[in-house]
C-alpha cells in the first residue's frame, strides 16, 4: 500500500525482546494510532444494496466485531467512520454531507461498492450523483457490485493500515483554523447546487466515456413511436398443463 | 436522524411534527415520513419517496432484453431471484417464447428459496425494530448465509445473482447443488421449530404485536395490498394459485391466511409461508426431469443480444414475489431496446396504508407496522 | 383465468351507451378521458366481472401523445387482466382521477406525473413523489435535456463564491459562455441508441 509505514523512533526487535521479558516500550504515536485502528465505530448508513452485504459482515459468519468494529452507531455524533454502502442519489447528496458534518473529529469515509464510488451501474441517471467524493473526502475505495463481506474487511485493514501511518503532530483535526465542514449542496431546478465541490474534486481532463463512446452518457433517442394498431401480435404461449 | 421541526399549537392540543429521516436504524433504508404526534400518539403520518431513486426505467430504456436482467437484480436486493423471474416470464410473453420444462423446475426451486431467504431476512429485521436488538437477526442470518453459500455455487454470486434468462435459466443444477439444496431443505424444519419456541408465544411479542396496525380486508383490496400483507387480513389471493404461472399448478402447497390483519398475523402467515416453500421445494427436488435448461430458439438472442428484436406489442407479466405482486410491463416497438419499460413496485403500492395504520397508535408501534409491511427501498424508488 | 376484451367492451357499450371506445390489441381505449372514472366504477361494480383490483398505472410517451393505462384484475372471481388505456397530448395532459374508485392509484398517479407531467385531476395529493419540489421537467418523457454534471454552470460559481471556494480560471470562463448564449450545460444524447 502507499501509506509509509509508521516508522516510530523505536527499534522494533528492541521492542519485541523487551516485550517477551513482560516490559512494554513503545512511542506514544504507536499506542496513540493502535487505540484508535483497534476500534473504529461505524455509523450504520446503509443506503441500497450493497448494506446487505455490510449487514452480513457483521453477523456471525464474516463478524467484523473481531476488528473491534461492531458497534455501528445510529447516530453521526457517536461514529468515526461512515461507511457509504450503495447508490447516492442527488435528492439524499445534502444529507450525506450533513451526516459527515456532524461526525467528530478524527473521521474517515469508506465508500463501499461502485454506486458511492462513481455513480456505478446507474451512471446514465438524472438522479444519480456520479460518486460521493465530489463533495467529501473518501479515504478509502472498496469497488465491487456488491463487494464481497470478505472485501469489506479488506477495506477496513486497509484503513487501519492509514490509520496507523498517521501521526499526532502533523494531525489535521489539532491545528488551528481547520475546516473539516464541506458545505451542503442544494436541491436546484435541474439537479443539484453546486455539481461538485471543486476544492474536494474536479473532473479529469480526459473523460473515458467520452472517449469510448464518443459521449458522456448513453441515453439515446428513438424517433418513431411504435404503432400498436397494424402490426401482427404474438401468438400466446399455452399454459402449461398440469401434470 | 430525528429532529424536531415545529411545534404546533392548536384549540385542541399541541402537536409536535419529527422527521424519521432518510438515515435511522431500522434497517430499511433510505425512507423518510414525517410524523405528527400529540404526545406520543401520532395524528398523521407522510412518507417522502425519491432518495434511492436510481431511473431504472430510463436505463432499461437504452439496453437490450437481455442486458436489462443485472438491472432486475438490484429491484428488490434482498432476493434478487424474484425480479430476474418476473423479467423473463413478460418477455418470454411478449415474444412468445416458450421454456424447457427442466428449467421450469429449476427457476420454481430457485425462487422458492429466494422466498425463503427473504422471509427470515424480514423477520429477523422485525425482531431487530421490536428491540431484540440483533440476536434474533444473527440466527436468521446464520441460515441465510447457508443458502446464500448454495446461490454461490449455482448462480456465481451471493446477492446479486443474474440467473435467469429470457427462455431458460443460464446453467444447469448438478447432483452436488441438488443435494446441497436437499440437505438445506431438511435442516431448515428443526431451525424454524427453534425460532417458533422462542418466538411464536413469546409474551413481549404477542403483547406490541397483537391488534396494531390493524388492516381490513376490503381497505386493502382497493388500496392494491398485495403479498403476504393482504393474506395476513384474510383475502385468499396468490398469483401462483392463481394465474398458475411456470409449473406452479403442480404443486401441492396451501395458503396460510390471516384472521385479524395485525402485525403479529403478519409475522406469523410469513412464518407459515416459509414451510409451504419447502413443501414446494421438497416436491420439486424429487420430480425435476432431465432435459435441457435453454430454448434453443433463444440462444442465438443470448449470444448477440442485439439481435434480439420481439414484435411490436405490449406485455405485463406478474409473479408472487416475497412481497407481493411484482408486475412488469414492457412495450416493445421492434428494436433491440423496449420502448417503454415499468416495474409495478408491491413496496411502493403496499405503504399507501401505512398512514392509516399508524393513526392512533403510539410512536414505537409506527416502526413495527413499517417493519411489518416489509419495504425494500430499491423497489419502491427504483 | 383470462376475461375476453370483446365482452367486455360490449358490456360497457350496452350498460353506458355514452362512452366510445376501440379496441386496440388486446386493451380498451376509452376515446374521452373524462369517462375513465365512470368506465372504471361500472367494471368495479358490475356483478359479472367484479374488477375489484387495480393492479397497475402508467404513463408512457408515444411522441404525439401521452398514453395512462390501467391493469384491473378481480381478486373475487380471480380473473385478469382488463387493460385500459386513455391518450392525451402533450399540451393538455389532463386526465380525470382514478382514485375516488381505487385507492391503490394514488401513489401510482403521482409517479406516472412526477416522470411524465399528466396532470391527474381530483388526486388528493397533486404532488411529485420521486423528485423534489423545486425539480424541473418530465424526466422520462422522449425530450427530455439532462443535464451535463461536469460543467459548472453560472448559478454553481455564484454559490460556491459565496461561501468563499476557489473555482478555477477555466470553468468560470466556460460558465460565463454558456450564459452568455443562454444555454444550460446539457450531456449530450447519442443520435441513436447503442446499435
Amino acid at each position: 500500500m502507499a501509506f509509509t509505514k509508521n516508522t516510530s523512533s523505536v527499534d522494533e526487535s528492541l521492542r519485541t525482546e523487551l516485550a517477551k521479558k513482560g516490559v512494554l516500550w513503545t512511542s506514544l504515536d504507536f499506542l496513540y494510532n493502535w487505540g484508535r485502528r483497534s476500534s473504529i465505530w461505524p455509523m450504520q448508513f446503509g443506503l441500497a444494496c450493497c448494506a446487505f452485504e455490510m449487514i452480513a459482515a457483521a453477523c456471525a459468519r464474516y463478524d467484523i466485531a473481531r476488528f473491534g468494529a461492531e458497534l455501528f452507531r445510529a447516530s453521526p455524533r457517536q461514529a468515526d467512520l461512515m461507511i457509504i454502502s450503495g447508490t447516492v442519489t442527488k435528492k439524499m447528496a445534502p444529507q450525506v454531507v450533513r451526516l459527515y458534518n456532524q461526525m467528530p473529529e478524527p473521521k474517515y469515509v469508506l465508500t463501499m461498492g461502485a454506486c458511492a464510488i462513481s455513480g456505478g451501474p446507474f451512471v446514465d441517471g438524472y438522479n444519480v450523483l456520479r460518486g460521493i467524493e465530489r463533495y467529501i473526502p473518501v479515504d478509502v475505495h472498496l469497488p465491487g457490485c456488491p463487494p464481497r463481506p470478505e472485501a469489506l474487511l479488506h477495506g477496513l485493514m486497509e484503513l487501519q493500515k492509514k490509520i496507523a501511518s498517521q501521526e499526532i503532530l502533523k494531525a489535521e483535526w489539532y491545528k488551528k483554523g481547520l475546516k473539516r465542514e464541506f458545505p451542503i449542496p442544494e436541491l436546484g431546478p435541474n439537479g443539484l447546487i453546486p455539481k461538485f465541490n471543486p476544492e474536494v474534486w474536479q473532473p479529469a481532463k480526459k473523460n473515458p466515456r467520452r472517449e469510448h463512446y464518443g459521449q458522456t452518457i448513453l441515453v439515446g433517442k428513438k424517433l418513431k413511436a411504435p404503432d400498436f394498431e397494424l402490426a401482427v401480435t404474438a401468438k400466446p404461449i399455452a399454459p402449461r398443463a398440469a401434470a | 436522524m430525528t429532529n424536531i421541526v415545529e411545534i404546533k399549537n392548536t384549540d385542541l392540543a399541541q402537536t409536535l411534527e419529527i422527521n424519521f429521516g432518510p438515515q435511522h436504524p431500522s434497517t430499511h433504508g433510505v425512507f423518510r415520513m414525517t410524523v405528527q404526534l400529540e404526545g406520543e400518539k401520532i395524528c398523521g403520518l407522510r412518507p417522502i419517496f425519491g432518495y434511492l431513486h436510481r431511473n431504472h426505467e430510463q436505463i432499461a430504456e437504452n439496453l437490450p432484453y437481455a442486458a436489462i436482467m443485472p438491472y432486475t437484480d438490484r429491484l428488490d436486493y434482498v432476493n434478487a431471484l424474484s425480479n430476474n423471474f418476473g423479467y423473463a416470464l413478460t418477455i418470454e410473453k411478449l415474444a412468445g417464447i416458450e421454456v424447457p420444462e427442466r428449467a421450469e423446475y429449476i427457476r420454481v426451486i430457485m425462487a422458492e428459496l429466494a422466498r425463503v431467504v427473504n422471509h427470515i431476512a424480514v423477520i429477523g429485521f422485525m425482531l431487530n425494530d421490536l428491540g431484540a436488538f440483533f440476536t434474533p437477526l444473527l440466527y436468521a442470518f446464520r441460515e441465510r448465509e447457508r443458502i446464500l453459500n448454495l446461490f454461490e455455487e449455482i448462480t456465481g454470486s451471493r446477492l446479486m445473482n443474474n440467473y435467469f434468462r429470457v427462455g431458460g435459466v443460464k446453467r444447469d443444477l448438478t447432483g452436488e447443488n441438488l443435494a446441497g439444496i436437499q440437505k438445506i431443505v431438511s435442516r431448515f424444519p428443526a431451525f424454524l421449530e427453534e425460532f417458533e419456541a422462542l418466538l411464536t408465544k413469546n409474551e413481549i411479542l404477542c403483547m406490541r404485536c397483537q391488534n396494531i396496525g390493524v388492516l381490513s380486508a376490503k381497505t386493502a383490496t382497493n388500496a392494491g395490498i398485495t403479498g403476504p400483507v393482504l393474506r395476513a387480513s384474510g383475502v385468499n389471493y396468490d398469483i401462483r394459485k392463481v394465474d398458475g404461472y411456470s409449473v406452479y399448478n403442480r404443486f401441492d402447497f396451501k395458503i396460510p391466511l390471516g384472521e385479524k390483519g395485525d402485525v403479529y398475523d403478519r409475522f406469523y402467515v410469513r412464518i407459515l409461508e416459509i414451510r409451504e416453500s419447502l413443501k414446494i421445494l421438497d416436491q420439486a427436488l424429487s420430480t425435476i426431469p432431465p432435459g435441457e435448461i435453454m430454448n434453443k430458439k433463444s440462444l442465438p438472442m443470448l449470444k448477440m443480444p442485439r439481435n434480439f428484436k420481439p414484435p411490436v406489442g405490449e406485455a405485463y407479466g406478474r409473479v408472487e414475489s416475497p412481497k407481493g405482486e411484482l408486475g412488469f410491463y414492457v412495450v416493445s416497438d421492434g428494436t433491440p431496446q423496449p420502448w417503454r419499460y415499468h416495474v409495478r413496485a408491491p413496496s411502493l403500492i403496499n405503504l399507501t396504508v401505512l398512514e392509516e395504520m399508524c393513526l392512533g397508535q403510539k410512536i414505537a408501534d409506527a416502526i413495527i407496522i413499517l417493519g411489518s409491511i416489509d419495504i425494500v427501498l430499491g423497489e419502491t424508488d427504483r | 383465468m383470462n376475461i375476453s376484451v370483446e365482452e367486455v367492451k360490449k358490456e360497457i357499450e350496452t350498460h353506458l351507451p355514452n362512452v366510445k371506445l376501440r379496441l386496440v390489441r388486446d386493451s380498451i381505449l376509452i376515446e374521452n378521458p373524462e369517462d375513465l372514472p365512470q368506465v372504471a366504477l361500472f367494471l368495479k361494480e358490475s356483478p359479472r366481472f367484479l374488477l375489484d383490483y387495480l393492479s397497475s398505472v402508467t404513463g408512457a410517451d408515444y411522441l404525439t401523445f401521452l398514453e395512462s393505462v390501467y391493469h384491473l384484475y378481480s381478486m373475487a372471481q380471480k380473473r385478469g387482466p382488463v387493460t385500459l388505456r386513455v391518450r392525451v397530448t402533450k399540451n393538455n395532459a389532463k386526465v380525470p382521477s382514478l382514485v375516488p374508485v381505487y385507492r391503490s392509484a394514488e401513489l401510482q398517479e403521482r409517479e406516472a406525473y412526477d416522470t411524465f407531467g399528466i396532470i391527474y385531476e381530483g388526486h388528493p395529493d397533486p404532488r411529485r413523489l420521486f423528485m423534489w419540489e423545486e425539480f424541473q421537467g418530465y424526466p422520462l418523457r422522449k425530450d427530455y435535456a439532462q443535464e451535463d454534471t461536469e460543467v459548472l454552470e453560472i448559478a454553481d460559481i455564484a454559490w460556491l463564491e459565496t461561501r468563499g471556494i476557489e473555482v478555477p480560471v477555466e470553468m468560470k470562463e466556460k460558465a460565463k459562455t454558456l450564459h452568455a448564449a443562454g444555454q444550460r450545460a446539457v450531456a449530450q444524447k447519442p443520435e441513436k441508441p447503442r446499435p
